[in-house]
């Protein structure tokens, strides 16, 4: 295809443990990625910027969604989505309209991170409500002991001079419900026939919360010893082979 | 643990089916896959097995004396090191866990011999 979606919507169902290749224990979150569909095509002649607008495929009433959303959706006869977002658009070769392309209607499945290495997920966090200042910003707290009390914020500024708190005052507040991204999670695998993916490492967000998985913006560099123990470091193999002779 | 659908039945597709019948109580040899460089070599361990944890990331835990010292290893149900599983002998146990034999030494800590079943 000259032209491919770049990420899909999914809900998060769990983390677990799986063991590797090498017979070490990974943790791994479990996605149901998919399926999307493609609600809107956005061009850069019309729109200013190239991208696509996919919704994940769920079973809603029509009276879930206003009267405005129905309307956008039925331009292109797709049933009540709930959860739509934008994302990129990747071409090969040149940028045209037609055949191949990703127009409206188009499914999005979890095939498209087949042979990619990593993805970048967003999601968004866990409530924490109005937390104290040692959870929500990491302050040490105070002395455990000798009649002190715990988790305090301590000074917040000096008294005479500038006689007022600083803007940007680290304090107490609401911590949590934030869009928080993680970047370069390794894919451990793609299921199609469940559109699962399974992939290493945490995400934001409860379980069954929406999340948006999308290719990796900006993937490790490739570094020694990065692909394995197939790797061979020039340096180490030149020195072995001096040895040797 | 999970009680998730979904990630039971991706975790039942890593199940591991080819181990025999164990239970605690029995004398069993694990050949343990080792990799050392690129060359992999297959190490035996064998000892009783004194506990069992069921579900789907269940792990079993082999116990033997080596050089007078007791040495335990907790093999998971689906790792992926464990070549195979022999079961050598089996004795009479009239509890699930028996770490009551960790503080027991020599003749104290034997075990009445069963027949294993054909």
């Amino acid at each position: 295809m000259p032209s491919t979606v770049a990420g899909i919507l999914g809900i998060k169902v769990g983390m677990t443990q799986l063991f590797d290749d090498k017979g070490d224990v990974r943790p791994v979150t479990v996605l149901k990625a998919g399926p999307c569909v493609v609600t809107q095509r956005k061009t850069a002649k019309r729109d200013g910027y190239d991208a696509v607008q996919i919704g994940l495929v769920e079973f809603l009433k029509e009276s879930k969604l206003s009267k405005a959303e129905l309307g956008h959706l039925k331009k292109n006869d797709i049933a009540p989505l709930r959860m739509l977002r934008e994302v990129p658009i990747v071409f090969e070769g040149k940028d045209d309209e037609g055949e191949g392309h990703v127009k409206a209607g188009d499914p999005v499945l979890v095939e498209i991170f087949e042979g990619e290495k990593f993805v970048d997920v967003i999601g968004t966090s866990k409530g924490r409500g109005f937390a104290g200042v040692v959870k929500r910003h990491k302050f040490a707290g105070g002395p455990k002991s000798h009649g002190s009390m715990f988790q305090i914020t301590g000074s917040i500024g000096s008294s005479a001079f500038p006689s007022r708190v600083f803007k940007g005052m680290r304090m107490s507040g609401h911590m949590g419900v934030d869009r928080k991204t993680v970047r370069n999670l390794r894919i451990l695998g793609v299921d199609k026939e469940e559109n699962l993916l399974v992939i290493e490492g945490a995400i934001p967000g409860h379980k069954d919360g929406y999340v948006l998985i999308l290719k990796s913006k900006r993937p490790p560099r490739e570094r020694r010893g990065f692909a394995g123990t197939t790797t061979v470091d020039p340096l180490k193999a030149a020195k072995r082979a001096a040895k040797k002779g | 643990m999970s009680t998730n659908p979904i990630i039971d039945k991706l975790l039942a597709k890593s199940q591991r089916t080819d181990l025999p019948a164990f239970k605690p109580g029995d004398t069993i040899r694990v050949h343990v896959k080792i990799k050392e460089g690129d060359k992999e070599r297959v190490q035996v361990f064998e000892g009783l097995v004194i506990a069992q944890r069921g579900g789907q990331q269940g792990s079993f835990v082999v116990r033997k004396m080596s050089f007078g010292q007791g040495v335990e290893r907790i093999f998971p149900y689906r790792c992926k090191v464990v070549d195979k599983v022999e079961v050598v002998r089996s004795f009479k146990v009239r509890r699930a866990k028996l770490y009551y034999l960790r503080a027991l030494r020599g003749k104290a800590a034997r075990l009445r011999e069963v027949e294993r079943p054909k």
